[in-house]
């Protein structure tokens, strides 16, 4: 239904304007609809954190806005547009504006290849997975920017933990992803999900790639900056961290693109690990819209998963986190990528 | 105030920050002068004065009954045993003998207020080391003992329910059975801290080996209560010089050899363990009798010197008076735990990471009240 | 954490770590993610203005100083100046006078105003327990936040109010 929608409205715009024109307009609204999309989900999850924030913590949480407090990280969000901007005066003011725009559009752009269901995909590249591990690495120099550029100690140190964690976290993330592109034999998002018509990847590539999605979700909590790995803004060590002397709407950039950036990761998750829109045993496979309620349910399962992370665990320190990703977590890494070729070279994967 | 001298000659890697006075890792307004090469902390150094209120030079200007209510704003978790100090300090002095069941009540309230300032430093232990929850769920236990303080003084913070010569007034009827409510409940709740927080795995790797005093140190900073008590050094005040009804119950004292910042949190956990063994050991035979032997309406203490320590859920509190007669006391000086205890920050946490003194500071469980006064 | 070791043992111990430091982690999961299902009947938190109707202090509470009136308009207090003297800060001030008694036609110290100042009371309770007759009472208001200070300033003794009967003997 809905594929058959978007066909009409591509068909319709072709036949009313010239084609360049047409295609123009055809990305403007695809453009509008993924940041209304985008908004629309940074401010759910922000409400999700609080409202299971507040039960793993015997509060009861925002309840009041709307709803059961429905409308409240709207009303926030109001409130922080309507808000001045501050500064320090001795910023530098060009990269101290500059930041929350690289943490944000990096953000954005990777949303741009989720497969939410079949051909609702903006943008399917054939080197998906790299675009993605290219995309996340992006995001950290805006927070370098910020963390430098606002002129305040504590700022630099979140900043600089920053860089360090999220360098060394992406080659987990990205060996992990690269066990599971064994099996596939792709980096096309599209055919990642074609692939795992024959059984979820996690279950097709079993113990090796258990292994990588336990590792895969503790680079990724590392990578979004969650606790236990939010040394960028810890908050009793740094106070705010690397967005400290920020206000107003650039402070609402950071914080939309640091619960975006969750979303991503889980969205990742879903689509190499747990087949992305494929219903499990394809149970609703005849009505294809329901695979964006798939693709969406699971990765809210696993963003509860971080959220569970966050609200039981305390946070490493500096050197620790080094010690868990170079020690513990490369070393393992690279032996499950040895034993996956192993396996998919013995053809021991299961398949159904 | 003098300005604070600041040592110039480091190195060009080295840079200054400032901790202080509004961070949310000193709980209140202390400020640190942290002198830092990248993450690596090379000296710390206090600045005090932030809430200094001169309760010493108050407690010159008022009467001994009136004292009495200052100390709660010292030291305020453990404000009922700051209070119990001055009124023991008060009735040693006047040799006056307070009845039993005030003595039975003054020290199961004095373990109640233990465990809910262990509770809270509990709680912002987990918190300081990153996980929040541990925050509500120390805050829910320490919940309940306020409410049983709110009950039977009116207060659950400032209570004041101490006065020379015993009891306000008596405790509440329903004192008792939510106190043994209480004990059942805790019990239930302490392993759940363990399983939490002590046994987790990147709690146990943040805190052990970090901050390490010795035994050495413990004694020659002056250093008493959890923080000397996890050097080895045996210093609980209600072992050595039991007060109140101290002397009738039976519990260990909780000692580490270790040392660390690890070390220091087991001691807290296991006082908790004690504290729940002496109100139980009480709760069930609080003696009949008055709340509290009459006292003149103006207290003059004889000339003299006075001092009289307690064990609080910091360490030894030491109340020492010096009177001439007169209603008012000459001199009152309150040696407190927390003070001997920050002058040890600079010591232990040299050369350890902006993280590791974030969790010393939680094990420190500083109130800077009480270090200011 | 266990460095990588040549020993044999220690390789051991490297396994043995991330069992052990997986298991505590689920483990504490295991705590919050119970507090969560149960999240319907472990609510420690309360929801303060609604609650207003049901929410009642202990009896006992320290909310302020309050001086109970009777029917007729009646106090206890005698202007004996006890609660001015036990307070510590000065909350308390009384301006009495010598009037002349309709009864006994002698002159009687009365209280012409117990004032009370809200806002440097510590609460403790010593000016209550200095009363002699009873006078001032703990009342349990706990809203006591105003928009300018001098609405703390409090006039206990009700305007035309008189002591009640029997008190001073």
């Amino acid at each position: 239904m809905l594929l058959s929608i978007t066909k009409n409205i591509h068909e319709w715009l072709f036949s009313l304007m010239p084609e360049n024109v047409a295609s123009i307009v055809e990305m403007t609204i695809i453009a509008i609809i993924y940041l209304t999309g985008f908004a629309v989900a940074g401010l759910f999850l922000v409400l999700m954190e609080r409202r299971i924030a507040a039960w793993f913590q015997l509060r009861r949480g925002p309840n009041r806005v709307g709803f059961h407090g429905i409308l409240q990280t709207i009303a926030d969000a109001l409130k922080l547009v309507s808000k001045e901007l501050t500064g320090t005066i001795k910023a530098d003011k060009f990269l101290y504006n500059l930041a929350p725009y690289f943490v944000i559009i990096t953000a954005l752009l990777a949303l741009s290849v989720l497969p939410f269901t079949q051909d609702f995909q903006a943008f399917d590249i054939n080197i998906g997975i790299l675009f993605l591990i290219a995309i996340s690495s992006i995001g950290v120099i805006g927070i370098l920017l910020a963390g430098w550029s606002s002129n305040n100690k504590f700022s630099l140190i979140g900043a600089m933990r920053s860089g360090v964690q999220t360098i060394s976290y992406e080659l987990s993330v990205s060996l992990s992803l690269l066990t599971i592109v064994l099996m596939t034999g792709t980096l096309q998002l599209s055919e990642i999900v074609e692939v795992q018509k024959n059984g979820w990847l996690i279950v097709q590539g079993h113990i090796p790639a258990v292994i990588a999605f336990m590792i895969y979700m503790i680079a990724g909590t590392a990578e979004t900056n969650r606790t236990p790995f939010d040394l960028v803004e810890a908050e009793s060590e740094l106070g705010a961290g690397f967005h400290t002397e920020y206000s107003g709407m650039k402070f609402a950039y950071f914080f939309l693109a640091e619960f975006i950036n969750m979303f991503i990761i889980a969205s990742i998750a879903t689509t190499v690990f747990f087949g992305a829109w494929l219903s499990p045993f394809g149970i609703t496979e005849s009505i294809p819209l329901l695979g964006i309620f798939w693709f969406l349910a699971k990765t809210f399962v696993i963003v509860f998963l971080m959220m569970w992370f966050r609200w039981s665990f305390p946070r490493l320190r500096i050197d620790q986190i080094l010690t868990l990703e170079w020690k513990y977590l490369l070393p393992i890494n690279l032996v499950n990528l040895v034993v996956m070729a192993v396996i998919v070279w013995l053809g021991l994967t299961i398949q159904f | 105030m003098e300005p604070i001298v600041v040592n110039n000659n480091f190195k060009s890697e080295e840079y200054f920050i400032n901790m202080g006075p509004q961070h949310p890792a000193t709980h209140g307004v202390l400020r640190l002068l942290l002198t830092i090469d990248g993450e690596i902390i090379k000296k710390v150094e206090p600045d005090l004065g932030y809430i200094h209120r001169s309760i010493e030079k108050m407690c010159e200007r008022d009467s001994y009954q009136q004292i009495v209510h200052l100390t709660d704003r010292m030291d305020y978790l453990s404000s009922n045993i700051n209070n119990e100090a001055v009124c023991l300090a008060v009735e040693n002095a006047l040799q006056l003998e307070v009845p039993e069941r005030v003595k039975v009540v003054r020290t199961i309230i004095g373990e109640l207020t233990r465990i809910a300032s262990h509770t809270l430093w509990w709680g912002v232990t987990g918190m300081d080391v990153g996980a929040f929850t541990t925050f509500f769920y120390g805050f829910r236990d320490r919940e309940m003992i306020n409410d049983i303080f709110e009950e039977t003084c009116g207060a659950r913070l400032t209570m004041n329910y101490n006065i020379p010569g015993g009891l306000m007034f008596d405790i509440h009827p329903n004192f008792v059975k939510r106190t043994k409510e209480f004990v059942a409940h805790f019990k239930t709740k302490l392993p759940e801290y363990d399983a939490l927080l002590t046994n987790n795995v990147i709690f146990q790797h943040r805190t052990k080996g970090v901050g390490v005093l010795t035994k050495e140190d413990a004694i020659s900073f002056g250093a008493s209560g959890p923080v000397g008590r996890a050097s080895g050094y045996s210093c609980d005040v209600r072992v050595h010089h039991p007060y109140s009804a101290l002397d009738k119950v039976k519990f260990k004292e909780a000692i580490r050899t270790e040392g660390d910042t690890f070390a220091r949190y087991k001691v807290r956990i296991q006082e908790m363990w004690e504290s729940l063994s002496i109100i139980e050991q009480l709760i069930d035979n609080i003696p009949e009798g008055d709340h509290k032997v009459a006292t003149n309406a103006v207290i003059k203490l004889p000339k003299g010197e006075f001092y009289q320590r307690v064990e609080t859920a910091r360490g030894e509190l030491g109340v020492y008076i010096i009177s001439t007669g007169t209603k008012n006391a000459h001199r009152v000086k309150f040696r407190s735990p927390g003070f001997s205890n920050l002058s040890l920050l600079n010591h232990i946490s040299v050369g350890s990471k902006i993280g590791d003194l974030v969790a010393i500071m939680a094990t420190l469980d500083l109130v800077i009240p009480d270090i200011d006064r | 954490m266990a460095w990588l070791n040549n020993s044999i043992l220690e390789d051991m111990g490297y396994f043995s770590d991330i069992y052990q430091g997986i298991k505590s982690l689920l483990t504490g999961m295991s705590i919050t993610g119970k507090y969560f299902l149960n999240f319907r009947k472990g609510s420690i938190t309360q929801q303060y203005p609604e609650n207003r109707e049901t929410l009642k202090m202990f009896e006992r509470f320290r909310g302020e100083v309050i001086m109970p009136h009777d029917e007729n308009n009646e106090h206890r207090c005698t202007g004996c100046q006890a609660c001015e003297i036990a307070c510590p800060n000065g909350s308390i001030e009384i301006i009495w006078d010598r009037q002349l008694d309709e009864e006994s036609g002698k002159k009687k110290k009365m209280i012409d105003k117990h004032i009370y100042h809200l806002g440097m009371c510590t609460m403790c309770g010593l000016c209550i327990e200095a009363c002699p007759t009873d006078a001032i009472k703990w009342g349990q208001n706990f809203e006591n936040s105003v928009y300018d200070r001098k609405y703390l300033d409090r006039v206990l003794n009700k305007p035309g109010s008189k002591l009640m009967k029997g008190v001073e003997e």
